[in-house]
């Protein structure tokens, strides 16, 4: 156990995916939703890095979770924009009460 | 070697620990705090897959600017009076199960399968690299990047914005 | 030589089958039909605009129209010569069906031109009474149209020539009996009387009808018992014709009998009486549930005369008649209609020749009438019943006439009975118009002085129903009661063979001839001697203005109803002439020689001298004398108080026949009641059980459709529903996986992936 290897980093990964799903799914508010969007994404980064360092080698894992780190800003920024829109309209980010989509 | 693993419990502990507080407190402040404690421990774990950009990238851009775009957000849409917002409902049952089975399969996949392991070190000036990798074999993903940026920009904006009343 | 016997027996016995047709027979009933149609149905316009002249005259003039061809058809048959005297007149045949072949036709020999004449001759002179009698009455077109009616329906029944043309006319002339009886019908006893009348005749036209019945179908053949014992029917030989024919040695052409079931007269006539055909030795040896079959015969027709004829069981009709007008009764209840069955049987003359049962029966029940009837008018006080009661009597001399085979003595009574009893009934009805509508003889009395016209002929009308010599009873009567002495060959219900029954009823007769004498007397001594004894003037009867403004002293009743009287008083007397007797002067009557061609019955009588006869005919006029001078004695001015002292002497026995033997009652007790309570029974019955079936059924196929109704509901519509139910509720709950929630559909898509990894995990 003393020498780290990629499975430590891949299963760190994926509790921290299993907690971020677990946040998009059972959460009513909708911030906490994006939470655990980040969470999600995070998650991912963390493999693509860990996969970059010991399978592929070079700098193309850490190239990539760069991109996703600018995508994960901007779809915070505008995701936050619509609940904050949201919230303006009906003073409320229960998720579960936004539910126009229902039949 | 014993104090990499030490170092990589903790890191490890923090994240997740910040994890499961975004999944399962109560107070939405506490997630948010969860939330920084956890990407925190990512850019930890970043530093010790020797992705020091990487690291330095999330710190600034995730909690300098995600972050606190999120408290922000939590600050404007919750009662401070009542904190307690979130109330589960959906089954976290059914969360619970979706966690246990989605982190099972995922773990199992992680362990037992045979990566085949390069052995090469890891490059030692990663922001050089990458700086040149950006603007040159990576450069048509950058320049999009830079566009959806904008888009997204001028989209958050439009959403946010209030209706303005022609006069 | 035998040959030529035998060929000119049968000539005489094949004599009887010519007959004269003529075409204007149908007239004689048409015109009072006509008549009587008009007076129905416009008679009350008429009335109102042309006053009561034209009604009476349409009505008259029919009546005259009528009798006028009457006359001519008369004058026709004196011309042929006595054995072709039969005109017949068929118009078109109403239905054949089978065996039943009924005509439209009319037929006159002599027995029904008697009749005829006196219908229509009697009737036009009681037209005319009407005219003075019924003066007041504003249903005047009414009475006139019932008249004719009922003219029609009499000569119809008269000159019918089928049973049913006789039936037609016999129920017909029930009907307007009834209608005259209760012709002031707002009065309800009046109105019962007249449906008592009509009930009671209804129960004698059942017993007509069963007679019917009987011999028709008798007619058709007979049981035989065959010598091992087997019975089979056997049809009636048609071809006796044929022999007739061939026997007589002439060939096609000439007129042959027809044998086998008919409803004609002529042709049963024939049948029966041409004993070649072999139709009466068939009949007299048929029987039927071990009775001979013309004895039963003979009694159910003469149910029919009974119910009619007023006799004895069924008699009681007739005294409540008395309700109706008394033209009604001057015409229907004395000359008429309750002639009609002695008219019958003597018209059938031949079949109950045959059987001594039937003819014993008849005699006997009309001897007993006589008698009966005669004792209870001893006491009645109302003129008119008392004229009923009479009535009764001399009916059942008629009846002792035709049942003893005196079948031409009958009908001669009749004859002068309708004379001297319309002259009767039509001189009360004037003394009741002079009392102002009282009836009540011990109301009247001394109207001899105040009514003249009207006390002479009543007291003709009363010699000559008290049969002395110069009035026309006494032939008829005196025949009657000879006849039945001597007839030995009658027989008897039960107790077969009875030569003594003819004395019996002679004896019978005798008595009853007395009494009809003596009380006949009576009402004539307390209406018209004495003093009169009215003066209430009781103002009962409709609406009588006689425009007199007279007291309440009678008077003399107008011409038109004097006139009938003294014309009818007339004939009374002058019907003596066609009647005198054999022993008088060595010519068989003239009636009875008219008549003989249609009663071709051979009765036998016994022989007896003529010195017999004068004896018997002398204890006649002193039977009538008796009761004369006992009536005279007891009741002349009303001076003795004889009557009152018997009376109170006998009270107990004069209560009962005072009540007519409370025979009314007796049927008021078993009779109606019986009937009443079988109606009352039947209509439980109908309620409960007939209603309560059709209810069930009703109940029951409610009961099916509710079943019906909730398979429908329940089953059929349940399904219906539950299929939409459960589309819906699968559509309530699947609508439920579309939550609007994002993180639903995530969950989904998750657990879909995980799924898909899961399984190719698994399978690898």
């Amino acid at each position: 156990m003393a020498h780290l290897t990629l499975t430590h980093f891949l299963v760190i990964s994926a509790l921290l995916f299993g907690f971020g799903l677990l946040a998009v799914v059972t959460r009513r508010n909708a911030v906490a939703v994006l939470m655990g969007i980040e969470l999600i994404l995070n998650a991912a980064n963390l493999n693509l890095v860990a996969f970059g360092r010991y399978v592929a080698g070079g700098i193309s894992g850490q190239v990539f979770s760069l991109f996703v780190i600018v995508l994960a800003a901007a779809e915070a920024a505008v995701g936050l924009a619509i609940i904050l829109t949201l919230y303006q309209m009906s003073r409320n980010i229960d998720a579960s009460a936004a539910t126009t989509l229902k039949e | 070697m014993q104090t990499e693993f030490i170092i990589f419990v903790f890191l490890a502990l923090a994240t997740l620990i910040g994890a499961a507080s975004v999944a399962l407190s109560r107070n939405i402040f506490w997630s948010a705090m969860g939330l920084l404690s956890s990407l925190v421990g990512v850019g930890g774990l970043y530093v010790m897959l020797s992705a020091d950009f990487v690291a330095i990238t999330q710190v600034l851009v995730y909690i300098g600017g995600v972050l606190v775009l999120i408290i922000f957000a939590v600050m404007l849409t919750s009662h401070i009076q009542d904190i307690n917002v979130s109330n589960r409902s959906m089954g976290l049952v059914g969360g619970y199960l979706v966690f246990f089975v989605t982190a099972t399969l995922l773990c199992f996949v992680a362990i037992w399968t045979p990566w085949k392991l390069t052995g090469e070190l890891p490059v030692a000036d990663t922001t050089v690299a990458i700086g040149n990798g950006l603007l040159g074999t990576w450069l048509l993903p950058f320049e999009i990047a830079s566009v959806v940026l904008v888009a997204t920009l001028v989209g958050a904006i439009v959403i946010a914005r209030k209706e303005v009343k022609a006069d | 030589m035998e040959h030529a016997e035998h060929a000119a027996h049968v000539a005489q016995q094949l004599g009887p089958l010519a007959t004269h047709a003529v075409s204007y027979l149908w007239l004689i009933p048409f015109f009072p039909l006509v008549g009587a149609v008009i007076n129905a149905t416009m008679g009350v316009r008429l009335q109102r605009k042309f006053g009561k002249g034209l009604v009476h005259s349409i009505s008259i003039g029919a009546m005259a129209l009528s009798f006028i061809t009457a006359c001519v058809a008369f004058a026709t048959l004196l011309g042929l010569d006595s054995e072709h005297r039969f005109l017949q007149d068929t118009l078109w045949n109403i239905f054949t069906a089978g065996k039943v072949s009924v005509d439209l036709g009319f037929a006159l020999d002599p027995l029904s031109m008697m009749m005829t004449l006196i219908i229509t001759f009697i009737g036009t002179l009681i037209h005319v009474f009407s005219t003075g009698y019924m003066a007041d009455e504003p249903s005047y077109w009414r009475f006139f149209a019932y008249l004719n009616l009922f003219i029609f329906s009499m000569l119809l029944l008269v000159m019918g020539d089928n049973f049913v043309l006789m039936f037609f006319g016999w129920e017909g002339v029930g009907l307007c009996s009834y209608l005259l009886i209760a012709f002031w019908y707002t009065d309800p006893q009046k109105a019962a009387a007249g449906m008592k009348a009509f009930v009671v005749n209804r129960f004698g036209d059942f017993g007509f009808i069963l007679g019917l019945f009987l011999l028709f179908w008798a007619l058709g053949g007979a049981w035989h018992k065959a010598p091992d014992g087997k019975t089979t029917y056997v049809e009636t030989d048609s071809h006796a014709a044929a022999y007739v024919a061939a026997a007589r040695g002439e060939g096609h052409g000439t007129p042959h009998v027809q044998v086998g079931p008919t409803l004609n007269f002529r042709q049963l006539r024939d049948q029966i009486v041409i004993t070649d055909t072999g139709v009466a030795e068939n009949l007299k040896s048929q029987t039927v549930f071990g009775f001979g079959l013309l004895a039963m015969v003979g009694i159910l027709l003469f149910v029919g005369a009974m119910g009619k004829s007023a006799q004895l069981p069924l008699h009681v009709w007739l005294p409540d008649a008395m309700a109706g007008p008394t033209p009604v009764s001057a015409l229907i209840h004395a000359a008429t209609m309750v002639t009609a069955g002695v008219y019958m049987v003597a018209r059938l003359n031949f079949i109950f020749a045959l059987s001594p049962t039937a003819m014993g029966w008849v005699a006997f029940i009309g001897a007993l009438t006589a008698l009966f009837a005669a004792s209870i008018g001893f006491f009645q006080y109302d003129i008119k019943k008392v004229l009923a009661y009479s009535t009764v009597s001399q009916l059942g001399f008629m009846f002792i006439g035709v049942g003893v085979g005196a079948y031409w003595a009958g009908a001669y009574h009749l004859l002068t009975h309708a004379f001297f009893k319309a002259t009767l009934f039509l001189g009360s009805g004037s003394v009741i118009l002079g009392c102002h509508h009282e009836q009540d003889m011990r109301k009247m009395g001394g109207l001899g002085k105040l009514m003249p016209v009207t006390k002479w002929t009543y007291l003709v009308a009363c010699f000559a129903i008290a049969g002395f010599p110069w009035a026309s009873g006494f032939y008829s009567k005196d025949e009657i009661l000879w006849k039945a002495f001597t007839q030995e060959g009658l027989a008897f219900p039960f107790l077969g063979m009875t030569p003594h029954l003819g004395q019996i009823i002679y004896l019978m007769g005798i008595i009853a001839a007395t009494g009809t004498s003596f009380y006949m007397f009576r009402s004539y001594y307390m209406t018209f001697t004495g003093e009169y004894r009215g003066g209430h003037g009781d103002e009962h009867g409709h609406g009588d203005d006689h425009g007199h403004g007279h007291t309440h002293v009678p008077h003399e009743s107008p011409r038109s109803i004097t006139f009938v009287l003294v014309a009818l008083a007339t004939g009374a007397v002058l019907a003596a002439v066609i009647g005198i007797p054999y022993a008088w002067t060595g010519h068989a009557p003239l009636l009875e020689a008219w008549l003989e061609p249609a009663l071709p019955a051979i009765v036998k009588f016994a022989e007896a001298s003529h010195s017999t006869e004068y004896l018997f005919q002398f204890i006649g006029v002193s039977a009538g004398a008796i009761g004369w001078f006992f009536a005279r004695m007891l009741y002349k001015d009303n001076e003795s108080k004889v009557p009152a002292q018997l009376l109170e002497r006998w009270k107990r026995a004069w209560t009962v026949v005072y009540n007519k033997y409370y025979v009314d009652e007796l049927y008021q007790g078993t009779v109606i009641r019986g009937s009443v309570g079988l109606a009352r029974a039947l209509s439980w019955f109908d309620k409960y059980l007939v209603d309560g079936l059709v209810n069930l059924a009703g109940s029951v196929t409610r009961a099916f459709a509710n079943i019906d109704g909730a398979i429908d509901r329940y089953l059929v519509d349940g399904a219906v529903n539950l299929v939409a139910n459960s589309t819906l509720s699968a559509g309530s709950i699947l609508r439920r996986v579309q939550t609007g929630r994002i993180q639903t559909y995530l969950y989904g898509a998750l657990v879909g992936a995980i799924a898909i990894v899961l399984i190719n995990f698994i399978l690898q």
